[in-house]
Parts: C-alpha cells; sequence; structure tokens
C-alpha cells in the first residue's frame, strides 16, 4: 500500500501511509486507539476506498469496490464484531460464507474437512455446536476457519487478542506462525506491545492517522515501540495502596448454575469480596465466568446455593431488587447490555437510577435535573462525546465503557461486579478505568474483577479466585503466586495447600487431565 | 456498469423524499386507473377536490382523520417498544361493542355520565381484548402479530353475532342493526352544521398524552429502553411482563375509543362497516408518521382524505373502495422504499457516463 490518504468528515484517518508485507510474515501493525490502523486495513479489504494512494496486492494495483473483490484475490480480515449465525451450527455458518457452488450442502463432509483444518492448526471446534453456545474466544477461531476456507492467503486480524484468555492467546499465536509458515501473510492489528513482541516478525507504527516507522522485531524493544506507539515515555502503572478490607459486601456460597446449553457450569462455586478489596476472577473463557456473573446480577438462576449481597441473602432475586441492593454492574457485553445505543448518553447515564425521586416527582422525569447529572458525570469520568443528548452508540468504545463506568460508580455502590471491564480499550482508557477501580477499592467498595487478562487481574487484585470448570482451584493472593502456579490452576489443577501443587484426590473428576497446555 | 454506493441522505433529499414517495405513488396509481379505463387526473381530482375542496370537505376529513389518530396511536405506542399491534381494527370493534353496551342496555346511557362511561367503556372494551394477546406474549412468548391480527376476525363476528342475534333493533325491519344511542350518549358536534365532533379533541389529547409520557415521564423511559434494547432493559432491572401488559392495555384502549366515538358520533348504532379499515390504516399512520405521535396527526389527516375521496369516488365514477385500499399501499410502500433508498446513490462505474436515477436495480 502506498501513500494512502482517507479522509472522514473533520478527520485525516490515514494521511499518505506507506505499508508492506510480505509472504510469510506475521506483521504487526501498531498504534493507539484512533491512530488509523483498521482504516489503513479497511481500505486494503475493499471496506473503504481510499481518496489517494494505491494498494497493489502481490504486485498487482488493485481497486477493490468490496470486500469481496478483496476476497476474490485472497484477502480476508477478522474484525472485533463477529459475523456469525448465533442460532446456526459452525459448520452451517462456513458453508454460508461460501460462494455458492450447487443447490446440496455436504454439512457431513465439510464438518470433516474443519475438524480436520482445526487439528491442523491448533484450533478445534465442535464443527456441530450452534454458534451461540461458543465462547467469545471458539467464535474466533469460527471466524478464522471461515476465511481459510474461503481460501485466504493474506489474513488480517483486527485486535484478535482483545477477546482471548492468555491461553488462547497464545494458542492464536501457535495458529498463526503455522499459517504464515505456509507462506501465507499475517497482519494483526493491535496496541498491545507484548503480542508484537510475541509473534511478529515486523511492525509498522501508525500514530494519530501517520506513519512512525516500520522495523523488524529482533531490532527493537517494547520500550521503543512505546515511544513510537504513543509519542512519549509511557506512564507508570497507577499505585495500589494498602487497604483495610471491611466487611463482606457480596458473597456466593457454593453456588451451583446452569449454561444456556443446560450444562453444569458452575459447579459449587464459592467466594467472597469484602469491602475495600478487588478480588480478581481468572479463569479461562468459558469456564462458568459469565454465568457467576449472571448469577450475581440476578440475571439466572442458581440451581443451589446462595448470594448475598450487603448482608442479606439476594438468591434469585430480580436485577431490580439486586441494584437496589447496592450492587454495581459492568457487564460483559458492553454495546449489547450495557446501554440503549439510540438512547441519549443522558437518558443511559440515568439508566439505573431514573427511580430516584430526585429526577422528578411521581411519574415524571425533570429533563432539566437529567441533563445537570449528565453534564456532571461527562465531565467527572472524562466522557468524550459532542453533549449530553448525542446517542451513545454513536461514542467509541473506551467512551462507552467510561459511560458505563460513570453511571455505576455515580449510584454509589456497595459491591461492583465489573466483567472484562478493558478489553478492547487502548492504553489510556484502559489506565483510565483501572484507576476508577481502585479509586472505588479506597473508597470502600468491594470489586468482584472478572477478567481474561491475567496481567490486569495481577495488577489490580488483592485475592485472585482461579476458576476452571465452574469450581474455584483455589484463592491466591497476587505476590505470592507465581504465573507458572496460577497456570495450572487455570488448567484444572486444584491448589491444596502450599506443599501440593498437584490435584489432590479429593477432586471429583479424579485425577485432573492435562486439559490444555499450560501457558 | 452502474452500482449503488451508501450515504447520508443530505437534508435536502431526507427533506424532499416523503412528498417525492408520495407523488410517485399516486403516479403508479394513476397508471392503474388508466389500465382500467378511468381517466386518473378527473379521478385525482376527486379523490382531493372533494377533502380539502371545501369547508364541509374539510370537516368532513376531520371526522375521517379522528379516528385514524387513535388507531394509529394505537400501533405506534407498541411500535416503540417493538411490539407489533395489528388489531386495532378488533380493538376497534370491541370498544365499539362496549360503548353501545353502556349507551344502549344500560341506565347510564339516558344520564348525564352517559359520554364519559361509554368513551371509558370503550376504552375497557379495547383494552380487554388487546390484553389477550399482551398475556400470551408476556406469559408464553406468543407472537404477538400473529394473534391481534386473528383477533381482528373474531371481534367482526362478534359484531355480527350481537346485531344479528341478541342486540337487533326490534325496529330495524330486519337489517342487522342495534338500537339507535339514545341523544345522552350522542357525542356533541363541535362546529355547528359539521360531523366534526368531541372525539377529534379526544384524540389530539390523546396524542399529547401519547408524546407527554413517552419524552417526559420514567414509564416512557422504560419503553424507550426496551424497544431500542431489550437485554439493557433487563440488566438495569426494568420489568418486560409489566411494560408489556400495560403498554398493549392501552393501545387497545386508544384503538377502543376510536370505536367509542363512530358509534357515538358517525353512526349512531352498532353496525357493520362501522369502520372501513380504520384499524388497519392505523398501521400504515404509524409508520408513515415514523412512530411520532405529533406527525400521526398529519398523516391521519392526509389518509382520511383519502377514505373520504374514495367515497366520491364510488359515486362519481362508479369505482369501487378498493382504489382507496390500493392507493394506501402504493404510498406506504413508496414512502418507506424511498427512505430506504435515499440511503443510496447510484455511481457509474466509468467516470464519464451518469447513472440515471431510478433505471438500474441494485446489484
Amino acid at each position: 500500500m502506498r501513500a494512502i490518504t482517507k479522509r472522514f468528515p473533520g478527520v485525516v484517518a490515514n494521511d499518505a501511509v506507506d505499508f508492506t508485507a510480505w509472504p510469510g510474515e506475521i506483521h504487526a501493525l501498531l498504534g493507539e486507539n484512533g491512530a488509523g490502523k483498521s482504516t489503513l486495513m479497511k481500505i486494503l479489504y475493499g471496506f473503504y476506498e481510499p481518496d489517494g494512494g494505491e494498494v497493489r496486492v502481490y504486485g498487482v494495483p488493485r481497486r477493490f469496490r468490496s470486500p469481496r473483490d478483496a476476497l476474490r484475490c485472497g484477502l480476508g480480515m477478522l474484525f472485533q464484531q463477529f459475523t456469525l449465525v448465533p442460532s446456526l451450527s459452525v459448520v452451517q455458518n462456513v458453508l454460508l460464507s461460501l460462494p455458492p457452488s450447487g443447490w446440496r450442502l455436504n454439512e457431513r463432509a465439510a464438518a470433516a474437512r474443519l475438524a480436520a483444518e482445526g487439528t491442523r492448526y491448533g484450533m478445534a471446534v465442535d464443527p456441530w455446536a450452534r454458534v451461540w453456545q461458543l465462547s467469545i474466544g471458539e467464535q474466533q477461531r469460527v471466524e478464522i476457519l471461515k476465511l481459510l476456507a474461503r481460501g485466504a492467503d493474506v489474513l488480517v486480524l483486527d485486535e484478535p487478542t482483545a477477546v482471548l484468555t492468555p491461553q488462547e492467546t497464545s494458542d492464536l499465536f501457535m495458529t498463526l506462525r503455522r499459517l504464515a509458515a505456509e507462506g501465507r501473510t499475517i497482519i494483526i492489528i493491535t496496541h498491545k506491545l507484548a503480542e508484537v513482541m510475541a509473534v511478529a516478525h515486523r511492525v509498522t507504527v501508525l500514530r494519530n492517522g501517520a506513519l512512525v516507522g516500520e522495523t523488524k522485531r529482533a531490532s527493537t524493544s517494547p520500550r521503543a515501540l512505546a515511544r513510537m506507539m504513543v509519542g512519549r515515555d509511557t506512564f507508570d502503572l497507577p499505585l495500589r495502596e494498602a487497604t483495610t478490607p471491611g466487611a463482606v459486601v457480596l458473597e456466593a456460597v457454593d453456588v451451583w448454575a446452569e449454561s444456556d446449553r443446560g450444562m453444569p457450569a458452575l459447579r459449587g462455586l464459592s467466594l467472597s469480596v469484602s469491602s475495600g478489596e478487588i478480588v480478581g476472577v481468572a479463569g479461562v473463557a468459558g469456564n462458568g465466568q459469565r454465568e457467576l456473573g449472571e448469577v450475581i446480577a440476578g440475571l439466572r438462576r442458581t440451581s443451589h446455593g446462595r448470594v448475598w449481597i450487603v448482608g442479606r441473602d439476594r438468591t434469585g432475586a430480580s436485577p431490580l431488587a439486586v441494584i437496589q441492593a447496592g450492587l454495581g454492574h459492568v457487564p460483559e457485553d458492553r454495546l449489547g447490555v450495557g446501554i440503549a445505543p439510540h438512547l441519549s448518553v443522558a437518558d443511559n447515564l440515568i439508566l439505573k437510577r431514573y427511580r430516584e425521586r430526585r429526577f422528578g416527582p411521581g411519574p415524571l422525569l425533570d429533563r432539566a435535573a437529567i441533563r445537570r447529572l449528565a453534564l456532571e458525570l461527562i465531565g467527572t469520568f472524562g466522557i468524550q462525546t459532542p453533549g449530553p443528548d448525542t446517542p451513545a452508540g454513536a461514542l467509541s468504545g473506551g467512551n462507552v465503557q467510561r459511560l458505563i463506568l460513570a453511571r455505576e460508580i455515580s449510584a454509589g455502590p456497595r459491591a461492583i461486579l465489573a466483567f472484562h471491564p478493558t478489553r478492547g480499550l487502548d492504553v489510556g482508557a484502559t489506565e483510565a478505568v483501572h484507576r476508577m477501580l481502585l479509586d472505588r477499592r479506597r473508597e470502600g467498595t468491594g470489586v468482584l474483577l472478572i477478567s481474561e487478562d491475567l496481567d490486569e487481574i495481577l495488577l489490580l487484585s488483592d485475592r485472585i479466585a482461579v476458576i476452571s470448570d465452574g469450581q474455584l482451584m483455589g484463592m491466591v493472593r497476587p505476590g505470592e503466586v507465581t504465573v507458572e502456579e496460577i497456570g495450572l490452576m487455570l488448567g484444572g489443577t486444584r491448589r491444596s495447600g502450599p506443599a501440593a501443587a498437584v490435584a489432590t484426590t479429593r477432586d471429583p473428576r479424579g485425577a485432573s487431565p492435562p486439559a490444555e497446555d499450560s501457558p | 456498469m452502474i452500482r449503488l454506493e451508501r450515504r447520508t441522505p443530505p437534508p435536502w433529499v431526507a427533506a424532499a423524499t416523503p412528498v417525492v414517495s408520495v407523488l410517485a405513488a399516486l403516479a403508479v396509481g394513476g397508471l392503474m386507473l388508466a389500465a382500467s379505463g378511468v381517466n386518473p387526473f378527473a379521478a385525482y381530482a376527486t379523490l382531493f377536490g372533494d377533502p380539502f375542496g371545501s369547508a364541509f370537505g374539510w370537516s368532513e376529513t376531520l371526522v375521517k382523520a379522528t379516528p385514524l389518530i387513535l388507531t394509529g396511536l394505537a400501533v405506534l405506542l407498541p411500535a416503540r417498544m417493538k411490539l407489533w399491534n395489528i388489531g386495532a381494527e378488533g380493538q376497534l370493534q370491541c370498544g365499539a361493542i362496549a360503548a353501545t353496551w353502556v349507551a344502549v342496555f344500560t341506565p347510564l346511557g339516558h344520564s348525564s355520565l352517559a359520554i364519559p362511561a361509554l368513551l371509558l367503556a370503550g376504552m375497557v372494551g379495547g383494552a380487554v381484548w388487546c390484553l389477550v394477546p399482551a398475556i400470551l406474549r408476556a406469559a408464553l412468548s406468543v407472537n404477538e402479530t400473529i394473534t391481534t391480527l386473528l383477533l381482528n376476525y373474531v371481534a367482526l363476528l362478534l359484531v355480527d353475532f350481537l346485531i344479528y342475534g341478541p342486540w337487533r333493533d326490534p325496529g330495524s325491519r330486519g337489517f342487522p342493526l342495534s338500537p339507535e344511542l339514545p341523544p345522552a350518549a350522542r357525542l356533541p358536534v363541535l362546529v355547528g352544521g359539521t360531523r366534526v365532533h368531541l372525539g377529534l379533541l379526544v384524540a389530539l389529547a390523546a396524542v399529547l398524552a401519547v408524546w407527554f409520557v413517552l419524552a417526559r415521564t420514567r414509564w416512557g423511559l422504560e419503553i424507550r429502553v426496551i424497544g431500542d434494547n431489550p437485554d439493557a432493559a433487563r440488566y438495569v432491572g426494568i420489568s418486560l411482563t409489566r411494560n408489556i401488559l400495560l403498554v398493549m392495555a392501552v393501545a387497545g384502549a386508544l384503538a377502543g375509543l376510536a370505536g367509542a366515538g363512530e358509534v357515538s358520533a358517525v353512526s349512531g348504532r352498532l353496525q357493520q362497516g362501522l369502520s372501513p379499515g380504520y384499524g388497519y390504516t392505523g398501521i400504515i399512520v404509524a409508520w408513515l408518521a415514523r412512530l411520532n405521535p405529533a406527525a400521526s396527526v398529519l398523516v391521519a389527516v392526509l389518509l382520511g382524505a383519502l377514505f373520504l375521496g374514495g367515497d366520491g369516488l364510488q359515486i362519481s365514477l362508479n369505482l369501487p373502495l378498493a382504489v382507496v385500499y390500493m392507493l394506501q399501499g402504493l404510498i406506504f410502500f413508496f414512502v418507506l422504499g424511498g427512505e430506504q433508498l435515499a440511503g443510496y446513490r447510484l455511481r457509474s462505474a466509468a467516470p464519464a457516463a451518469r447513472g440515471v436515477e431510478g433505471t438500474e436495480r441494485p446489484a
């Protein structure tokens, strides 16, 4: 790609950017959110047409008018938002993405082919599973398999690890290495330095829509990359001061619950959060985190066990009762659940508090009071929006998350359930979210942090609950445990005491299988 | 080669789209009229001359618009939370039944409370009819589009049963008519010499109320949240069940009010043909108004005029009422289609040639 320029109203997304990737390499496209990475790749993929510049694929100048043209030339792009039909099976989704060939669908043959490809590249997925039953990591594998099935030789992945666990990330990297070794070109869009260092052969860095530079991974360092990306030296990590945890504000006792598939997802899980502490829940995706969050928020029934919120038994309480008990909730799916996208920022900010009398007498809503609060929260939490009347769905991901945190925190919760609070956010936004959570902790709120980003959990948590297969594998303190030990527990090995690091006979499944490679 | 490109329509296009769409619908309708041997210009002269050509025409247009405003609201309000009420017709009929019962068969009909009582009865009748699908939807997730639609036919048969059977007026010489409503139960006329009745003010008040509820109340916020993202509604603790029941009950009440008004002010008794499809046209009113209560008044007047003009066509040109339904359908089709198409622009692949609008189909 040469001298690519793309303007949007009021902003130059790409300013004469050059970009070259070679067959057989993994090329990282690095930059902060809004640096123009995705725009550049969407131009390559025919999603946008450039205002200037030239795209060459295997030396041939091309003008793609749509992704279909790009796919025909062997380009495939994996977006952050998946394009899967949830009610169909994996194999049906893959077949659906292929150009029509005859009128018969041979699902069996396709499934066998999928299974073979999955094994070959290290991304096994049950071809017959329905997509809605899959974890997000598994859904991503389906998306990659779809692109491979269409014969993509150049794969562009837009922040593929934003949704993955450490384990899934290293699996993905292995897959990418195998794909590159066969001569394919892999381009990953990312803002994570560790990933660049772990997997890329070469790096191109963008900042504010312009090319900063291109370099070999071997001849650079994370610090040098960070400086190129941010344009200055990065900040230190937020400081976690010592606090004394107070009374228990959130407690799950021997909770059992089923997943959407009707399989046991939580199997006798117990944990507690005290005021003034952050408890991290670490686990590989799909090991009961979603169900745990939903049970606590009153969105899913338990089949056994109790949930206590601020000293009262709230098992089976309605979502409203849980909110009124003092639980703030940053939901896993912030766009799908966290906001009403077409309603204004102001309306979204009061969604959990519109019942309060301060927003109007009786059935009436006081628009002025809502607006006042909205303006205040927009200022306090640094939500970047043209105004309180802008539809919430028009905000960027980081600002949607700020909006949700502003809403949840401003309601003065005693406990906060934060689910993947920084997934997909850039460095600046992540830092802001971490600060907000640590501020809450200092003010005496108990925080249950469910995250698949182990670094985040190690950074923020006072205690870490490691779960696997819906059970607690161990409760550890970040300073007193190695990443390897946590890795073992993530893999299903129960921590029984300081002396024994292997599964004990109390494990109901008997000897714990080496479910996945330990990270 | 010519291809489609997505765009945000510029303001003047967005403003011109509905007007051009209506004109296009009338043009196509004109072709159909011509094909059936009628001079389309003469037909349109009647169609729009009658409703808008004289003070009397205007007044009759408002008479027709009155029930349309109410049935439009009955569709619009549930649609704001993505519930599709296709049953305003049946709810209107049930409102008419209940109002007739109060006015004719209870002592209230002769009292000074007759009018409030029959309006209230109309609302209750419509609400009850609409609650049947609402309960099925809330409790068992039965698709309300189908159930509301099917209940229309049941309601019409119920009217038939009553006027052919127990409620037939002994003095009607065998015609299927209920007894006439007593004078105390007739809605007063607003302007002497016309048939514009109190129902119009009731309908306008309802528009105001619906707007106010949606924009300025807690309940309205709940409706809007559910309509925008039901998962978010559940997450913030809004009860879907309660709101389905409430909204559908209110929708039914609005349609029932239309029925009570027709019986009390226009026909004076329960009879067949009470509504030439006001309930179904309400769907068009709601959608052409883009679910905006204030805009639904304008649309209701336009479609009311179409009904009135249709009467004229039947009398002077011997055309069937179906012409009105055809034009309604065309307008609906073109306005919705125009809205979609305004989001695109045609571009020729070769820079020299320019695409001719409307001649190419999307690839």
